[in-house]
């Protein structure tokens, strides 16, 4: 398929656009891999690559129910930052920044990361002393963050209500200067791309129902829509799914799935240049390159797989964002919607082996796993390929439900959910 | 938007209430002798059902009770509601995923 590159856009330009040939093959399934991936978001795929690419781990298929990221990664409003609390938090969503920093040029794709920075507003006393305790404890292991007060925030975010009357009065906050979105589409089809060009067979329209497994109880093979395939290893990447897969391979997990729902505006001409965060309504905001404007907010508290989002949050998150960017009140929204989110009670990923001999899962990212894209996928291949979890991996296993070793994210950063 | 059907007060906008997860947990005894393993099961491990859940809710802005709701995950729909000593209702022919 050839390397994408500005000379190519100018030879096709042309030749009238009739060179390019499409991205990545479209397979029937072998009837043995080395690895199979379940669930081609971008997590698996990201798996696949790095198994490709950094351990020559190239029988391998991921295996999707509908279309590569037509779950959390291609509904999501796509937020990069690795302000967390805890040094193994900030160790591995860190690394998984410094991945996106670089993924462009590595996967010859581009994913349109922005690092514009991300400005956390604080609201109240209490809202101040939270976010200095942050920056502090962030600061501390290494992170770039800092405090902004009022002024710097209001020249920085200029549609955010900073009088004094405001309905949430803007006391200060914090920022990431690295922070920024990316472009989700991108990176599902930056990887997929790239593992398909390293030997990986992208299966589409594949839905695994089950799992095969030898006297011993490992793994020998799943169980799918197109029929069985066997394999050595598998591993389980579908997000909200997590728990069928699992009772599927016999074993229940620590996730509950919540639907959480996401809106966009109609395209207005560039008015906000940073990611907008605020710690009292837990809403945040971003302008697309169309010029939509992407916000979202709190779950919907209720165990889901609707893939759509309740009117009581949806109310409660737009109204947070007209009382606190008046001038976008009015404008209107364009679409809404939900993805199906796998929360656990530490709101910390688990990257590792499940209590299957052979399987193995990462799930967990809850509302908060695209950042984490490059580096899931690069500790889980690490783990596949040599059988033993990556150091920052290491902290995230399963049994930390049982030992008591929580990495307490949803306390320590405040995730709200 | 869900109609949820309190045992004790009637229909009610769900904004009345809050969700309490999963429903008809029982602690691990004697506590003395039951294994980390089973202690994290308690606390932490779900069902997390793509089908009918039965949960707990309390009606916050009512009579603040608590009661059991069984509810599809996949579509809302609530099956049945009933008093938290109350057993489960059958309802495996209601769509179970
Ligand atoms: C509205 C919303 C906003 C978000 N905002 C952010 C944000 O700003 N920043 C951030 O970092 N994170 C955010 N997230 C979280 C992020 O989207 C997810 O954590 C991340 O995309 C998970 O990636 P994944 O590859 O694990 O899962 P997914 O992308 O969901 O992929 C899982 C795939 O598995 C497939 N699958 C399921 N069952 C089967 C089966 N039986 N067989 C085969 N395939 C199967 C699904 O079809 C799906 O494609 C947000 C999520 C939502 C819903
Ligand atoms: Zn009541």
């Amino acid at each position: 398929m050839g390397r994408y590159s500005a000379l190519r856009v100018l030879t096709e330009g042309l030749k009238g656009q009739t060179g390019w040939g499409p991205a990545w093959r479209s397979v029937r399934p072998k009837p043995r891999y080395d690895v199979i991936i379940v669930g081609g978001g971008g997590h698996g795929l990201a798996t696949a690559y790095y198994l490709a690419k950094k351990h020559g781990v190239t029988n391998v298929a991921v295996l999707e129910a509908g279309w590569i990221g037509g779950g959390n990664t291609g509904r999501n409003t796509t937020i990069v930052r690795s302000n967390y609390y805890y040094p193994q938090s900030i160790a591995l969503y860190d690394l998984s920044v410094k991945l996106y920093e670089k993924l462009s040029v590595d996967l010859n794709y581009n994913v349109m990361f922005s690092q514009r920075g991300m400005i956390i507003s604080a609201h109240s006393r209490h809202d101040m002393e939270n976010a200095e305790r942050l920056v502090r404890g962030m600061q501390i292991n290494g992170l770039d963050v800092r405090m902004m007060d009022r002024a710097e925030i209001a020249a920085r975010v200029p549609a955010l209500d900073c009088s004094p009357n405001a309905r949430f009065p803007v006391w200060g906050g914090f920022c990431q200067d690295r922070a920024g979105p990316a472009r989700h589409d991108a990176v599902v089809w930056g990887y997929a791309r790239a593992a398909d060009s390293l030997g990986v067979d992208i299966v589409q329209n594949c839905r695994v129902t089950g799992f095969r497994k030898n006297e011993t109880g490992r793994i020998i093979g799943v169980e799918t829509s197109l029929g069985d395939i066997a394999c050595d290893k598998a591993a389980i990447v579908v997000a909200g799914h997590s728990s069928e897969l699992g009772r599927a391979a016999g074993f229940e997990l620590p996730i509950t799935s919540y639907a959480l729902q996401a809106f966009v505006t109609e395209p207005i001409k560039p008015t906000l240049d940073v990611v907008s965060w605020s710690l009292a309504t837990g809403v945040y905001i971003s302008q697309s390159d169309k010029g939509g404007l992407v916000f979202g907010g709190a779950l919907d508290l209720y165990p889901s797989y609707a893939q759509r989002g309740n009117l009581p949050i949806g109310n409660q998150v737009i109204g947070a964002i007209a009382d606190l960017y008046p001038s976008f009140g009015r404008v209107r929204l364009l679409r809404h919607w939900a993805g199906i989110v796998d929360v656990v009670h530490d709101s910390s990923p688990i990257i590792g082996e499940s209590p299957v001999p052979g399987l193995y899962m990462n799930c967990g990212w809850g509302t908060g796993g695209f950042k984490a894209i490059p580096a899931g996928g690069l500790l889980l291949a690490h783990h596949l390929a040599t059988g033993q979890p990556h150091p920052i991996a290491e902290p995230f296993q399963l049994n930390r439900f049982h030992t008591g070793a929580l990495i307490d994210e949803a306390a320590g950063a405040g995730i709200a959910h | 938007m869900l109609l949820i059907d309190c045992p004790w007060c009637g229909p009610r906008d769900e904004i009345e209430f809050h969700c309490g997860g999963q429903s008809h947990i029982t602690r691990p005894e004697p506590f003395d002798q039951v294994s980390d393993e089973e202690w994290g099961r308690y606390l932490f491990y779900r069902i997390n059902p793509k089908g009918v859940h039965y949960e707990r809710w309390a009606h916050d802005a009512g009579c603040r009770r608590w009661f059991n709701v069984a509810r599809n995950t996949r579509t809302h729909a609530i099956l049945a509601t009933y008093k938290m000593n109350e057993p489960k209702p059958d309802l495996s022919a209601e769509g179970r995923a």
